[in-house]
């Protein structure tokens, strides 16, 4: 049944594909081919194959239960605040929470968390930016 | 002789205390990498590249640095394969099978100094080899136009699929999904917005370091995290190695077998779309039938550690060659090692080693001297490594999440990147769950743009005429290769894809 989804969604996909490629707007100056010839060509290799997986599916992967799916959900929303909150916050800051959460949620106790976050983010910050240099973002305290 | 001075050449720019130190440094990590289940050679490779940028290396110090990371990696691999009976790698796979039996009977330090051994010696025949063959292969490549080119592109993407994935359509759909995310961004030629939806930073395309990064390192985050899989595989387990040298007498019973798999391995290396993984499933299926009198494989034979060891070690040298000479990588490790070639502005192939040869012959420099260091490294030290076996998940995984997000942010300093890195990683789970093959979407990301500039530029050339594509004898041949390598798989294919799917699971997604 997976692999059925799959394939409209990759069929969906193609298609949607090919409408944004036929939608390019052409420049005046354009070579033989043009920018559209190459998407269109893709999108029906898309389309082919994913009608192909929706016909012939693969056995049933295996899905997490619900719980492991909010998991991976939670871990994606940390990780896009990191993004977010990484120029505000400052590096160490910012990596030490989201470092000690992933460590949290892979079973670390408490203690361990907070340990192998602050570990984590100092030691980034003395390697990458205190002996190679590379510049990391500021927070408000200047780290 | 030009080679041999070609070859002196290149020691003489590897032979610098700063390439030196990087090879070790590579070494190290690649080996740590390589032995750590769950951390492979792509993804080693893809968690330093922004390191390599970071340092500001130049061109030849950072594919030495990232060359012994892919070697350190393969070496490493047999660590976890032999002690814990989990393969830290994908090639290592096979090597699980009499090395995981010969520890058990209280053999591991031999199992594990004769399997660094025997990668000795396939790397170091590939090595040699990847010198003698690169170059003739050269000489076929200038005689490429765009057409064939074309073809030669199609060829990659149609082979790939033939091993690394047990559904041909799945690779198929891949292949293309990379290639429509490499039309992103304005159109090189004309100079249109293609597919960017008004949004600035898609202009420049999507930066195919980020899609690396995501892809490999996060999807493997997220998997740790799916399964919980916090604690460390080597717990409650004694890792005891015992001597650290194997006696001469087994070493000289499993020369042949090291010779001949590194052969066989090198060849499967050289191959499209084969790469280390069916290096080693060759070689020690192989050498099972050839020496096997007394069905001591699978108990644990010294020659069934050698030889998948030998071969895999082999086929990643092997790999380099189409990877140097056509621009065309092989296998998932070089698809990123040519990342780091294009984000340097090198193009990779034939002109590589008419205008670089600096590069060319330092990083073959750098394989030699690499490969001495992993030597030194994985007899005496070897215990060293088994120790990283020791380290959780559950601590490890956040500093591989938190090094790729600070390596994306070093590079570009855009919290943009840093999101379509999540979303990278989050595609590369789920396609990894659906046993969707990522190699194909990461070298669809990397060869779209010149595959579709080639193809413009073989049609402009005919005066918009598409059969120019089919032309010449060589495209024709490249066509019917391509066509083969695409049909053969679903015939033959199931059976021996059977066997080597038999040891794993969504690992098997990111298979080199």
């Amino acid at each position: 049944m997976s692999d059925r989804i799959f394939g409209v969604v990759g069929l969906l996909l193609a298609i949607g594909f090919a409408f944004s490629a036929l939608a390019i707007e052409e420049s005046f100056l354009s070579d033989a081919v043009g920018p559209k010839a190459f998407p269109l060509i893709i999108a029906a290799i898309l389309g082919l194959s994913s009608i192909v997986i929706a016909i012939r599916p693969d056995a049933e992967p295996e899905w997490p239960a619900l719980g492991r799916l909010v998991e991976v959900g939670a871990a994606v929303v940390v990780m896009i605040l990191y993004a977010e909150f990484l120029p505000i916050a400052g590096f160490v800051i910012a990596t030490a929470f989201a470092a000690a959460y992933l460590a949290w949620r892979l079973g670390s106790g408490p203690i361990e968390s907070v340990i192998v976050g602050v570990g984590t983010s100092l030691g980034i910050y003395v390697i990458f930016h205190l002996v190679l240099g590379l510049s990391l973002a500021r927070g408000p305290l200047g780290f | 002789m030009e080679t041999f001075a070609s070859l002196a050449d290149g020691f003489a720019i590897a032979l610098t205390w700063q390439n030196l130190m990087l090879a070790l440094l590579g070494c190290f990590l690649g080996t740590i990498m390589g032995a750590l289940p769950g951390l492979g050679p792509s993804n080693g490779v893809a968690i330093l590249i922004p390191l390599a940028f970071t340092l500001g290396l130049g061109a030849t110090p950072s594919l030495i640095l990232l060359t012994s990371v892919y070697y350190g990696a393969m070496y490493g691999g047999r660590i976890s394969s032999i002690l814990l009976n989990i393969p830290g790698d994908e090639p290592a796979m096979m090597t699980c099978l009499d090395g995981h039996p010969m520890a058990k009977k209280g053999f591991a330090g031999e199992a594990l100094s004769l399997s660094g051994i025997a990668s000795f010696v396939g790397a170091f025949l590939a090595t040699w080899g990847l010198i003698f063959l690169a170059p003739q292969l050269v000489k076929i490549a200038l005689l490429f136009g765009p057409a064939e080119y074309f073809a030669l592109f199609a060829l990659a993407f149609m082979t790939l699929g033939g091993v690394s994935s047990t559904n041909q359509a799945k690779s198929a759909f891949a292949a293309a999904l990379g290639l429509g995310l490499a039309t992103i961004g304005v159109d090189t030629q004309t100079g249109v917005p293609r597919f960017t939806f008004g949004e600035v930073h898609l202009y420049d395309g999507l930066d195919f370091l980020v899609a690396i990064v995501g892809l490999f390192a996060l999807s493997e985050v997220f998997i740790f995290l799916e399964h919980r899989h916090g604690g460390s595989d080597a717990e409650g387990r004694k890792l005891n190695i015992g001597r650290l040298y194997p006696p001469m007498s087994m070493v000289r019973k499993c020369t042949p077998t090291m010779l001949r798999t590194s052969f066989l391995g090198f060849i499967a290396g050289v191959l499209p779309g084969a790469g280390a993984s069916l290096g080693s499933f060759i070689s020690y299926s192989m050498e099972k039938r050839l020496v096997d009198k007394e069905n001591t494989f699978g108990t644990g034979d010294p020659r069934g550690v050698a030889a998948p060891e030998a071969g895999n070690n082999a086929a990643a040298g092997g790999a380099l060659v189409p990877m140097l000479a056509l621009g065309v990588p092989g296998s998932g490790t070089t698809a990123v090692l040519l990342a780091v070639l294009l984000a340097l502005n090198i193009t990779p192939g034939p002109l590589l080693f008419t205008q670089n040869p600096d590069v060319v012959w330092g990083l073959i420099a750098a394989l030699f001297i690499a490969n001495f260091m992993l030597l030194a490294m994985n007899i005496p030290m070897v215990g060293l490594f088994t120790r990283v076996l020791m380290v959780p998940s559950r601590i490890l995984m956040p500093i591989v999440a938190m090094v790729s997000f600070v390596g994306i942010y070093g590079i570009s300093g855009s919290s943009f990147d840093l999101l379509v890195m999540i979303g990278f990683g989050v595609m590369g789970w789920v396609l990894r769950k659906l046993d969707v093959p990522l190699v194909p979407i990461i070298l669809g990301t990397l060869l779209g743009n010149s595959m579709e500039n080639n193809l413009r530029r073989a049609v402009t050339i005919d005066n918009g005429n598409w059969w120019t594509l089919i032309d010449s004898p060589l495209s024709i041949a490249l066509w019917a290769i391509a066509i083969i390598g695409f049909v053969l798989p679903l015939i033959v294919g199931a059976r021996v894809k059977a066997k080597m799917h038999q040891r794993r699971d969504e690992e098997g997604a990111i298979s080199d």
